[in-house]
Parts: C-alpha cells; sequence; structure tokens
C-alpha cells in the first residue's frame, strides 16, 4: 500500500514539475529519446528547432481562431449586439464555421491583376507577423529565439508586412486597393518614425535591444518610468496595426475593402488572421517592453506562472485595443498626418531626450526617486504640449472637404399643402 | 561542401539573379519588387555571417524605408508603369568593357590580399556587442567624424525636402 502511494507521490510531482516548466522537460525527453535513436547533436539541434519553431506557428495560427471569436464577442458587446452565439457554448465554435466557409470558397483573380504580387502579398504578411511571435519571450523558458537585436527585428520584420500590403494594393489592379496602396505606405511609414523613438526608451533603461533582457531588467515596469512613451508607443502601434480609428487602408464607407477588395476565399482569410494576429501580438509587445512582460512573482522559478502573467497583462492591453476600435471614429487621412507629425512626432522627441537625461542624472538604485522624477518630468511635457496644442497654437479653421450638396429629389405631383404654407416669403 | 556553404551558394545566387532581374525588368513595379529581393538576399548574407545587428538593419533601413519610398515614387510616377522602348543603347560594349576591367580589378585585389585563402577564425561573442560599436561611432578618434557629417548631410536634406514641399504650397495658393 505504502508503495504505490509513494509511487503516486512521485507521479504527481513529476506532473506538476512538468505543468511548471513544460518547454524544458520537453527539449530534455526529446533529446533523450532522440540521442536513443542514434541522432548526433546537430541533428537533434536542427530537429528540436524545426519542432519548435513549427509548433510556436500553428500556436500562433490556431489562437488566431479564439482572437476571432473574442473580438467579435467583445465587439457586440460594445454595439449593444450579443456577437456571434450560435454554433456551440456562447458561439465559440463560429470561426471554425467561417473557417470551413472560407476554406471551400473559390479563388478569383481579377483580369490584369499582377499575378505574382498578387498572390504572394497574403502569405508575405501573415508570415511577417508570425515571424514576430519569434522573438516574443513568453516565460524566462518560452522564447523562439533570443537575439540580441530583438527589438529593431520586430520593426524590420513589420516592414514585411507592409510590403504585403503595398503587393496587394498594387497587384489588384483595382484603384480601390491602390488608394489603399497609397495610404498604406503613408500611415505605416510616418507612425514607424514615433514608434522607433519612443522604443529607445526600453532599450535605454535596460541597456540591450533584446527582448529577453527587457523583460527581464523590468524591476519596476517602464510605464511606471516613462508613462508618456508608453502612452505614444501604444497609440504608434495600433497604428502601425491599422486598426480603428486608423484603419484608413481598409475604410468600408471610402474605399469598399481597401487592400483587400479583391481577394477571396483563404486569400482574404490569410489578411484576415494577419489582422487578427497583429494586434494580438501588438499586444504582447506592449506587454513585454512596458508592462514587465513574464515578470512577476515566482516567476522565475515557475515558469508557467510567466506564461499566465503575461497572458493577463496582455490581455489587459488587447482589450483596451478592442475597446478604442470599437467606440472611436474613424481619422481622416490629413488628420492622421497631422497627428503623427505635427504633435506625436516631436512629443517623442522631447520625451526621448528628457527621459535619456533624466536617467543619467539619477543613479539606478534609487528607484523611488527615479519614478518621481520620471512622473514629473512625464507630466510637464504633457501639460506643455497639451497647452501648446490648445493654447498657443492659433485657432485654424477646419479646410472644407466638401460642400453638402443638394439631393436629387422626385418632382412630387401634388406638393403637400403644409409645406407650401410654411415657406419663407409666401404670402407675406 | 557544409550546409553553411550550400545555404550561401543559394542565397548568393538568388541575390544576383534578382538584382540582373531588377535591371531588366519591363515593369518598373517589377523592378522595384525585384530590388526588394536582392536587398533582402544581402541581409541574409550578414545574417549568415552572424551580423545580425547589421542584418535587420539591412532589412529595416533598405527594405523598410529605401525600397518602399521607391515603390512608393514609382506608383506616382506613371500611369502605365512599362517601358516598351529598347533596354540597351549603342554604346552597351563600352560599359561592359568598364565593367570587366573593374571585375577583374576587384577580383585581383581580393585574390591578392594573403587572407582570402585562410578561413579565419570565428569572432568571439564581445565582438558584437552593440555597445561597442555605438561608443566607436561617437569616439573622437574612432568614427565621429564621417558620422556627424552623414547627419548633418541627412539634416540638409531634410531641410531641402521641408523647402521645396513649402514653397509649393504658396504657389498654389496664389
Amino acid at each position: 500500500m505504502a508503495v504505490i502511494w509513494q509511487n503516486i507521490l512521485t507521479f504527481l510531482q513529476g506532473v506538476l514539475r512538468f505543468i511548471g516548466d513544460p518547454i524544458t522537460i520537453l527539449n530534455q525527453w526529446l533529446t533523450g529519446v532522440l540521442s536513443g535513436w542514434g541522432a548526433n547533436a546537430t541533428l537533434i539541434q536542427v530537429i528540436l528547432a524545426i519542432l519548435g519553431g513549427a509548433s510556436l506557428v500553428l500556436g500562433g495560427l490556431f489562437f488566431t481562431v479564439f482572437l476571432i471569436w473574442l473580438e467579435r464577442k467583445v465587439g457586440g458587446r460594445f454595439q449593444d449586439r450579443l456577437g456571434p452565439n450560435r454554433v456551440g457554448p456562447w458561439g465559440l465554435f463560429q470561426p471554425l464555421a467561417d473557417m470551413v466557409k472560407i476554406f471551400t470558397k473559390e479563388y478569383i483573380t481579377p483580369t490584369g491583376a499582377d499575378k505574382i504580387p498578387y498572390n504572394l502579398a497574403p502569405v508575405l504578411s501573415v508570415g511577417a507577423v508570425l515571424a514576430v511571435i519569434a522573438v516574443i519571450p513568453f516565460a524566462s523558458t518560452i522564447f523562439g529565439v533570443n537575439i540580441n537585436v530583438g527589438v529593431v527585428y520586430l520593426m524590420a520584420v513589420g516592414a514585411i508586412g507592409e510590403l504585403g500590403i503595398i503587393m496587394a494594393g498594387l497587384g489588384s489592379n483595382n484603384k480601390y486597393a491602390l488608394i489603399a496602396g497609397f495610404r498604406a505606405v503613408a500611415n505605416l511609414i510616418s507612425y514607424e518614425v514615433p514608434m522607433v523613438l519612443v522604443l529607445l526608451i526600453p532599450v535605454m533603461f535596460s541597456g540591450s535591444l533584446g527582448m529577453n533582457d527587457i523583460a527581464r531588467s523590468q524591476n519596476v515596469w517602464y510605464i511606471f518610468l516613462a508613462p508618456l512613451s508608453a502612452a505614444i508607443f501604444f497609440i504608434a502601434s495600433i497604428a502601425e496595426n491599422s486598426r480603428a480609428p486608423f484603419d484608413l487602408i481598409e475604410a468600408d464607407s471610402e474605399l469598399v475593402a481597401g487592400f483587400n477588395v479583391e481577394y477571396s476565399g483563404l486569400k482574404f482569410g490569410m489578411f484576415y488572421v494577419a489582422d487578427f494576429l497583429h494586434s494580438a501580438t501588438a499586444a504582447l509587445i506592449f506587454a513585454t517592453l512596458f508592462l514587465g512582460g513574464w515578470r512577476g512573482p515566482g516567476a522565475e522559478s515557475i515558469p508557467i506562472l510567466g506564461f499566465i502573467y503575461l497572458s493577463v497583462k496582455a490581455t489587459v492591453v488587447y482589450f483596451l485595443i478592442l475597446h478604442i476600435r470599437f467606440t472611436v471614429p474613424r481619422f481622416r487621412i490629413d488628420q492622421m498626418m497631422n497627428f503623427n507629425w505635427k504633435f506625436l512626432t516631436p512629443l517623442a522627441l522631447v520625451v526621448l531626450a528628457a527621459t535619456a537625461v533624466v536617467d543619467k542624472a539619477i543613479p539606478s538604485n534609487l528607484t523611488a526617486l527615479r519614478i518621481g522624477v520620471n512622473w514629473i518630468v512625464n507630466i510637464a511635457i504633457w501639460v506643455a504640449a497639451d497647452r501648446l496644442v490648445r493654447v498657443v497654437a492659433p485657432k485654424r479653421v477646419v479646410p472644407e472637404v466638401a460642400r453638402p450638396r443638394p439631393l436629387a429629389r422626385p418632382p412630387l405631383a401634388n406638393p403637400p399643402q403644409a409645406a407650401a404654407e410654411h415657406e419663407p416669403g409666401g404670402e407675406a | 561542401m557544409s550546409a553553411g556553404q550550400v545555404i550561401f551558394l543559394l542565397v548568393g545566387a538568388v541575390t544576383l539573379g534578382s538584382g540582373i532581374a531588377a535591371v531588366n525588368a519591363r515593369k518598373m513595379l517589377h523592378a522595384a519588387l525585384w530590388l526588394v529581393l536582392s536587398l533582402l538576399g544581402v541581409a541574409f548574407i550578414f545574417a549568415l555571417l552572424e551580423a545580425s545587428f547589421f542584418a535587420v538593419v539591412q532589412v529595416l533601413v533598405y527594405i523598410g524605408a529605401i525600397a518602399i519610398l521607391i515603390i512608393f515614387a514609382v506608383m506616382l510616377s506613371r500611369s502605365s508603369l512599362t517601358d516598351e522602348g529598347t533596354q540597351t543603347n549603342p554604346r552597351w560594349w563600352l560599359a561592359a568593357l568598364g565593367l570587366l576591367i573593374l571585375f577583374v580589378g576587384i577580383c585581383a585585389a581580393i585574390l591578392l590580399w594573403p587572407k582570402v585563402t585562410s578561413i579565419p577564425a570565428p569572432l568571439p561573442a564581445s565582438a558584437t556587442d552593440l555597445a561597442t560599436l555605438g561608443k566607436e561611432l561617437v569616439n573622437p578618434n574612432g568614427y565621429l567624424v564621417p558620422f556627424e557629417l552623414s547627419s548633418i548631410l541627412l539634416l540638409a536634406t531634410l531641410v531641402g525636402a521641408i523647402y521645396t514641399a513649402v514653397e509649393k504650397k504658396e504657389e498654389i495658393k496664389k
């Protein structure tokens, strides 16, 4: 009897250990199995790298199915609807039904389309988003790769995603898609500027460009040290995702569906997946850079806790992105450009310079003082920027974009009596 | 041949091939896209040399900014975006001769370099430290002058661009 209890206890301990740090244990186990089969060390490394990459990418893609459901459900609640609620409990299987539908749809290539860019564009946009997942540290032991230039890599991979949208716009042989392509270039290139400037602040605090090092060095969350830069980064990352209120490249009221207007079936589905996955990765990146990543009590010794902490933080950020998407109306293109070049970029420059000075002036072990001074400086910059925009800058008349045109009304056979009586200057 | 060499040869072939295609393409847009592929190949070669920073910066600067601006210019420039004319001019042999001399010269210079036949030892991990690069860029005995000169060049370009843009706006008002 005692032996059985002993065995059960060891088994349970093993299970707990596995749950606590699944990736390392799986890694060790697989290495053991493969070397038992007589594979040499390099081959094992290659096989494990391929397996790891594949599981990360597939995990990301399957997670998207859940994200689509979540976004539709949350969006429904924001707009006083129920959202999907027919297929499965709480409509959970709705995305699966949609998936089957989209798999069976016909591919239509418009005449005059530039075949190679047209077909390459959806692949590039999904690929670029999936490539971002590679550098996100999900926990102290769960990450794709730890390259020492992670932050620059993020921006570089984002550029390839831009290329996908531009290729879709140009290759479709459609005027709406072309306009969306123009807008994509303008939007993505301009918002990259404040984003890169503000990205330098976590780099400056941690002294490293690697995502793992940035997450690990956050004894104080960087949002407490640099609240204004976190806000700028958040806004810029929404704009980089082309999410509402910056979703000008797929403004359905002006451009039908924007850059993906000519796509059908799974090719459209890939843009759809890229869009949802992109905002989820944006939330993860924000949580990693400014909210301490996987850091939290006990996360160092039990890596799975770190994964949970990161998920919770990212969910909060993701909810905020959804909240903004479903409540704020779309900007006009000139408003968007003005906001970026005349407000966000100068603000980011000033914040960067001020934070650098404060960071150098105060030794890093005086945490409370650092937080205090950084907050004072940030608030001062914000108040100055606010005053500058509202008071000092001359109030400009909004240029007329479109004059309301008289509507075409059918001539009425018998004009109503009441209308004739109330006409100004009639009988009087 | 090791796996690394095979990958290098493949990447080199793609880079050169897409470079040639960029010059040859009839459509301006295709030329720009081939150029992107060629630049991506260069980034891969940087990555194979374990210069990850340069690989990533190559993608960020050349593909993320320059190539996209080229595509933007191409999109705005012509409605047809195709070139029907002949792609060579009568003096092509002069260019070919110059290119041949240059190619032979570069090959000779590389082959005469004694270190070309020996495989150098891999650099220590500290060599890829970005802090070293950053400090060297602002070191008066290092690369401070070229660094500052290039920033002045960029500033001049910015001022010039703003100047032209503003003047055009006023002309429209008149």
